[in-house]
């Protein structure tokens, strides 16, 4: 263990093995977790380093659908859980994940996006946005979403979605893809230890005489009890806006916005650099926290700038978010690479450069 | 139930304080109100409420902790032996128990089941076999026997079209994770009596992790069979009884 050290360590590493030191870092207490490419590093990270852990539980679950109820079982019991998986398997995972949402349970879920639909491909996709943000199982429930665009991230959000979800008593996710997943870069790792665990009262750990019985359930079965809950539950949503994080670059006297988020969000970065180059004036506003959305920055942002370009790796998601936010006031435009394919600068650039004529912007 | 003493008489039998005051909503004769009972007293007895978790399941105990008063968690459909492992590794010293209908599982939960036993999870499984869906109205379940009318086999059940009655308790004996199984039922004071020691039994085996412990109640369904509950527990006895069989399936041999 490195208890002893408390200063950040400086390693390089795959984004999937830097999540999961950090989660070990983060007091992670159990993990369940199935084999599923391009993730499979976390688990296989998780079971080698293990014996140095002799407290923490590592199980490789029988199913996605068996490793998400094992989540809920231990956090029911008041334990700092993850699972993780890839698209497929977070789709096989959507009814835990909102009966954990009902039965107000913290713990975190990452999904390292592969393209899809279906089976679909194991290359990194951003297809799972509406799935993440939207709810993905049944009812009105949210989960906090933050989405890394660097391995750095991956390791720091980990401390983030932790704090969030037991902060608020609700599942997060990061919502990454295989290429953070499976690329290497230089992170600074926190030390051990250096996030206190929320007190749970409400954990199920056995009843002492002094409370009533502690129950972790999702049935209400009388409808004026569900709607109290779900009233409860958005009443939370409310109270989680406050957490959101956005990163803007450029964007003070930018004419064109590039809205992009993780991976897609550092491509355009370059893309940025490349219209900046040229002479066009671009910015980039990307959306750290995908529950909750930044709403009200991009709205801010929609008062001086001329159109907004999104850029995404499905058919076009959060372009959706994006013209809701911007409410009509100005032009969103959208690009989109599907199947596990990764936009390069310069294909977005030329995107950029068809707004630029569209709205007759001069360099 | 006030321990309150009434002048000449003498209190010979009282529910256990582990059962709360909430009327259930089982129906008359229905076997789970008894299964319930024994549980608790058994958790009584032992002295450990303090130390015990119980998971619900979907189907008619949905409800089991309004009923039981200890820390409980309610499993999605089959899931609770999930459930289950993940609350015994993050609390390795507390005595946990799924309470599970035959839908649950054996149909829907057949994986968890089958995997929770076979990594030899410390837990008890309470396993409730009507051979019905008691709670969406009498429908097919995994263990309906053979010529059995529910609503959807009405003109009793034809296994060259859904399949054979799953006898998923001696499938459970099977794997080396499990240590002990065995089939009981509550129809009469006899079968309640050894009920009661079967389940005593595997809280004591759990405290010393032996494994996982497997314990099949054969029970009736008076609404979901449409029989009065005496009719109900006769049917029981003969025709579901020489299908699944009572007594110990695997014991203990260390």
């Amino acid at each position: 263990m490195y208890t002893d050290n408390k200063e950040p360590e400086v390693r390089l590493m795959k984004g999937n093995e830097a999540l999961a030191e950090a989660a070990f870092r983060a007091g992670m207490q159990a993990y369940f977790g199935y084999p599923i490419t391009p993730q499979s590093e976390i688990l296989e990270y998780l079971s080698a380093e293990a014996p140095k852990y002799p407290n923490v539980v590592i199980l490789q679950a029988e199913s996605e659908l068996a490793a998400i109820n094992m989540v809920y079982g231990a956090a029911g019991a008041g334990a700092r859980v993850m699972t993780t998986s890839s698209s497929p398997g977070i789709s096989l995972m959507q009814e835990g994940i909102s009966y954990m949402a009902a039965a107000q349970l913290p713990a975190l879920i990452v999904n390292v996006q592969r393209g899809g639909p279906g089976l679909g491909t194991i290359q990194p996709a951003q297809g799972d946005y509406f799935q993440a943000v939207k709810g993905g199982g049944h009812g009105d429930y949210h989960l906090i979403v933050l989405a890394p665009a660097s391995v750095q991230e991956m390791v720091d959000f980990v401390f983030d979605a932790f704090r969030l979800a037991e902060k608020y008593r609700n599942p997060a996710m990061i919502l990454t893809d295989g290429a953070l997943g499976q690329m290497m870069e230089k992170v600074k790792l926190p030390p051990y230890g250096s996030l206190p665990k929320t007190d749970a009262p409400w954990a199920t750990v056995g009843k002492p005489k002094w409370r009533e019985r502690n129950i972790i359930t999702s049935l209400f079965i009388q409808p004026e009890k569900m709607e109290e809950v779900n009233l409860i539950l958005q009443d939370k949503y409310q109270k989680l806006q406050k957490e959101v994080r956005w990163e803007e670059l450029n964007t003070k006297d930018a004419d064109i916005v590039l809205v992009a988020f993780g991976l897609t969000a550092r491509i355009c970065e370059k893309t940025m650099e490349l219209a900046r180059e040229s002479g066009l004036k671009v910015g980039l506003f990307r959306p750290i926290t995908l529950y909750p959305y930044p709403t009200d920055a991009l709205k801010n942002l929609s008062n001086h700038v001329e159109a907004f370009l999104t850029v995404e790796m499905n058919a076009g998601q959060m372009v959706e978010d994006v013209r809701l936010s911007v409410e009509g006031r100005k032009s969103v435009y959208f690009y989109g690479r599907t199947g596990g394919i990764i936009p390069t600068p310069e294909e977005i650039l030329k995107q950029v450069e068809l707004v630029a004529e569209t709205h007759e912007i001069e360099r | 139930m006030k321990n309150a003493k009434i002048d000449g008489m003498e209190i010979v039998y009282k529910k256990p304080s582990t059962l709360t005051d909430t009327p259930m909503h089982y129906c008359p004769g229905c076997s789970h109100g008894v299964v319930h009972k024994i549980l608790m007293e058994v958790v009584e007895e032992l002295g450990i409420q303090e130390d015990v978790i119980g998971i619900a399941p979907v189907g008619c105990a949905v409800f089991a902790y309004d009923y039981m008063n200890i820390d409980m968690q309610e499993a999605a459909h089959g899931r609770a032996p999930a459930v289950a492992t993940g609350i015994k590794r993050v609390l390795p010293n507390k005595y946990v128990f799924t309470y599970q209908g035959d839908g649950d599982l054996a149909a829907i939960g057949t994986g968890e089941i089958i995997h929770a036993a076979n990594r030899g999870e410390n837990i008890l499984v309470v396993f409730i076999n009507n051979g019905t869906y008691g709670m969406t109205g009498g429908q097919m379940a995994p263990t309906t026997i053979s010529g059995m009318k529910t609503t959807t086999t009405p003109y009793g059940r034809d296994i060259s079209v859904t399949g054979h009655p799953l006898k998923i308790t001696e499938l459970i004996a099977q794997l080396p994770g499990a240590y002990y199984v065995s089939r009981h039922a509550v129809y009469n004071t006899s079968t309640i009596r050894k009920l009661k020691k079967a389940i005593e039994a595997s809280f004591n085996y759990q405290k010393l992790n032996k494994g996982t412990c497997f314990i099949e109640v054969v029970s009736n369904c008076p609404s979901g069979w449409r029989m009065s509950p005496v009719e109900s527990n006769k049917w029981l006895v003969e025709h579901m009884l020489p299908f699944y069989p009572l007594g110990d399936i695997k014991v203990p041999n260390d």
